[in-house]
């Protein structure tokens, strides 16, 4: 039983290139759409507004981990269920969060970025569960569409 | 806020899935793997090959056993213990969705840098 994800995906650019775009607010911000209220900076919270299309009420809020300079930046969240909650405002001393790490590697052709998020185990997973499953025709639609979008935007 | 809010809010505010609590340890996903091939087995065939005693592999059944992902039939004057996967069903279906939702940020980061 694995209560962790990981992705491995292979990307055709420099370690340094990847770092801004995972690390600049506004460029995280571009990809993830979010709209950011200010840059990363460990130990503190980030916030902003969610940019994605039909789910433009839900608030982006994290908190910025580690950033170690083009090999490791990680955040904790206590994500989905801002997406069943219209005026969510989370309290970190209350909520179970999960932490998003994402690693880099210098390859031959590129980057190696590995993406993990873990602590599953620390969620109330009902809660989320009933989240996902109010969201879930919405967000099956949306992912047709970025795959669309991928698609036609190589 | 209303009180009425506030007090849906507290509810919402459960303790921490049992389920995940229970899998939380590496004995017991370790026991929860081997029953996981689908037969049913006694104290001292899951005890075999771990370093436990049969007092600690019993303990950690107990807990596997309270959230109902483990369930013991007695067959006889031994009891042996099966794996029952429905309380994991839904932690499944959920870490699949928020894969599935990487997925696709990182298809989305990948046509942001590569371009």
């Amino acid at each position: 039983m694995e209560t962790r994800i990981e992705k491995r995906m292979e990307l055709k650019a420099p370690v340094s290139r990847i770092w801004r775009a995972l690390t600049d607010y506004r460029e995280f911000g571009a990809w993830f759409r979010v709209k950011l209220d200010g840059p990363f900076v460990p130990g503190q919270v980030s916030r902003g507004q969610i940019t994605y299309p039909g789910y433009e009420h839900v608030k982006w809020e994290a908190v910025v981990q580690k950033m170690e300079p083009e090999r490791l930046f990680s955040f904790t969240w206590p994500h989905p269920k801002a997406l069943a909650e219209d005026d969510y405002s989370p309290d970190y001393s209350q909520e179970p969060t999960t932490l998003v790490e994402f690693r880099l590697e210098k390859t031959a052709n590129g980057t190696l970025l590995v993406l993990t998020e873990s602590g599953f185990d620390h969620l109330p997973a009902d809660r989320r569960l009933e989240a996902f499953r109010r969201n879930d025709g919405g967000w099956t639609e949306q992912m047709k569409n970025i795959e669309t979008h991928v698609k036609q935007t190589p | 806020m209303s009180s009425k809010h506030r007090s849906q809010i507290a509810a919402r505010r459960q303790p921490r899935s049992p389920v995940f609590a229970a899998l939380g340890d590496e004995t017991r996903l370790a026991l929860v793997a081997k029953l996981c091939a689908g037969q049913r087995r006694s104290i001292s065939q899951l005890t075999k090959g771990s370093n436990l005693t049969r007092q600690a592999i019993t303990k950690h059944l107990r807990i596997l056993q309270s959230v109902g992902i483990v369930r013991c039939v007695r067959t006889g004057r031994e009891s042996r213990f099966e794996f029952n996967p429905q309380p994991m069903e839904g932690i499944r279906e959920y870490l699949d969705f928020v894969s599935q939702q990487w997925d696709f940020a990182l298809s989305r980061l990948r046509s942001f840098v590569e371009d």
